[in-house]
């Protein structure tokens, strides 16, 4: 039996004056499913993502989120989303605790106290549970990033390109706990990356975008085999580059 | 150290004030004690400046942090978020009245609360006031970016001059005076002078409800206005790209 769909997106759009920064895109995620959006800078990945969380609107089209729309019911919706993105930062003044805990306050997480406990330990973040965020190192912050994106066991939780600027062996063990993550809760999990090998890594399926379009959807290990290229990374300059051989 | 700054001003201001006015008052023929008033006034302007940059601070925050994007993600309201920089520039702007009213009870043996409790009703028109401001500035910012921000520092010094912080309103050209009679502040002043007997004792309830009656409109204006600006930021995509402005 097919799972439960987490994420709907029905013809989304978003006009910037001249420019169609996402055009008429429709997917859904269903739970337990890691699904990479892919595409060059400027295809309208972020542009998405920021539609999902609320913090941008449509020009058209809805995003539903299980089965409530988000425009009508961003409030409720947001409880069961969340997301970490490398541009998105936390309170530097506050201590790695303070800023888990204000952030379960604001989406009303029960026995937050535990939680927090739980999150420290589970992201090797305990021994800095009292230093203050703007002395985090990177990894750091990226591993503070993603346990304040899973302190409400979100059932959907956004990530744009987590593993930014993170050395390989940072990035694997990110990369491993939000695997856990969704295997452990059910969660659907959106990812951007511009890391092709972690992708086929990761993700069950991608979605790739160019110029505010999907043009492609597939297993990431198949896909490339299916248009005649011998990996993603192929896969993704050829798309990039020209488009237009990929429009349907 | 970041409370230090704040707190640092103000105990600066009265020192420097209180100086002042101790030296008025050795020489001419005032009916009136200098020190009362002035140092009175000091206090109640600070608490309003506090509470207008308190608010604007509060907003400053989160676009320094770069944390914008994770408040807004969650299920906070713009309305939760507005209340949460009126709570904290509250608690500044009450603690920075405490410190001046002990600063200037000890230093000059000055008590704010000598025209008696009357002085709250009065307070609570300059609260509201400068919530108003501190939202206007946070919508300013909102609308224009982290550089705004420069307009919303001199906000209280301009004002000063029509509010008749230290001076009657009748001390103002004409058209000045007009300028004066829109400031909730300006009523607050005038009344305060009036019970420390530097002027005849002014129309209290009248310059109350009308200052009380323009603060909550202006609180209304402003919030309303915020609101505009915060969806207008939803459809342009500027409140997403906040960070980068």
């Amino acid at each position: 039996m097919p799972e439960e769909i987490i994420l709907r997106v029905c013809r989304l759009e978003k006009q910037y004056q001249l420019v169609k920064a996402v055009d008429n895109i429709s997917f859904s995620v269903r739970a337990g499913e890691i699904v990479g959006l892919l595409g060059p800078n400027g295809a309208g990945k972020t542009t998405t993502i920021n539609m999902i969380l609320g913090i941008l609107e449509p020009s058209a089209g809805s995003v539903e989120i299980l089965c409530r729309d988000l425009k009508a019911d961003r409030c409720q919706v947001s409880r069961q989303t969340n997301f970490a993105a490398v541009y998105a930062h936390l309170p530097a003044n506050l201590t790695v605790w303070q800023n888990l805990y204000i952030f379960g306050l604001l989406y009303g997480v029960k026995n937050l106290k535990k939680r927090v406990d739980i999150l420290l330990k589970d992201f090797d973040l305990k021994s800095f549970s009292k230093t203050r965020v703007g002395f985090l190192s990177s990894g750091e912050a990226s591993r503070l990033n993603l346990a304040k994106a899973v302190i409400n066991q979100p059932l959907l939780l956004l990530l744009d390109e987590p593993t930014a600027s993170l050395d390989p062996s940072i990035a694997q063990s990110i990369r491993q706990k939000i695997i856990n993550y969704a295997a452990e809760t059910r969660s659907a999990v959106l990812w951007t990356s511009h890391n092709m090998a972690e992708i086929v890594d990761v993700c069950n399926r991608v979605l790739f975008m160019s110029h505010g379009r999907i043009l492609l959807s597939g297993d990431p290990k198949t896909l490339p085999a299916e248009h005649g290229k011998k990996d993603l990374e192929e896969l993704f300059i050829a798309a990039a580059r020209e488009p237009l051989s990929f429009d349907k | 150290m970041r409370l230090t700054a704040p707190f640092l001003w103000i105990f600066v201001d009265i020192i420097l004030w209180g100086f002042i006015s101790k030296y008025l008052s050795a020489f001419g023929n005032a009916t009136f004690n200098f020190t009362s008033v002035i140092l009175g006034a000091i206090i109640l302007w600070n608490f309003l400046t506090r509470i207008q940059q308190g608010v604007m601070t509060a907003f400053l925050e989160d676009v320094w942090a770069q944390s914008f994007i994770n408040f807004f993600a969650s299920p906070l309201t713009i309305k939760e978020y507005v209340a949460g920089l009126v709570a904290t520039s509250l608690a500044m702007g009450l603690a920075s009245f405490l410190v001046m009213a002990a600063v200037a009870g000890l230093v000059f043996g000055y008590n704010v609360f000598k025209i008696g409790l009357i002085i709250l009703p009065f307070m609570l028109v300059l609260f509201i006031f400068a919530v108003a401001m501190g939202i206007f500035m946070t919508a300013i910012i909102l609308r224009f970016g982290p550089s705004a921000e420069w307009l919303g520092w001199p906000i209280p010094f301009v004002l000063s001059i029509f509010a008749g912080v230290f001076y009657p309103i009748s001390t103002l050209p004409a058209a000045l005076q007009a300028v004066s009679k829109i400031i909730p502040a300006s009523y607050v002043f005038e009344s305060f002078r009036g019970l420390t007997g530097a002027v005849s004792t002014p129309h209290l309830l009248a310059n109350f409800l009308t200052g009380a009656g323009l603060a909550i409109i202006y609180l209304a204006l402003m919030y309303i206005f915020l609101i505009m600006i915060y969806r207008r930021n939803l459809k342009n995509g500027q409140l997403s790209r906040f960070g980068a402005e």
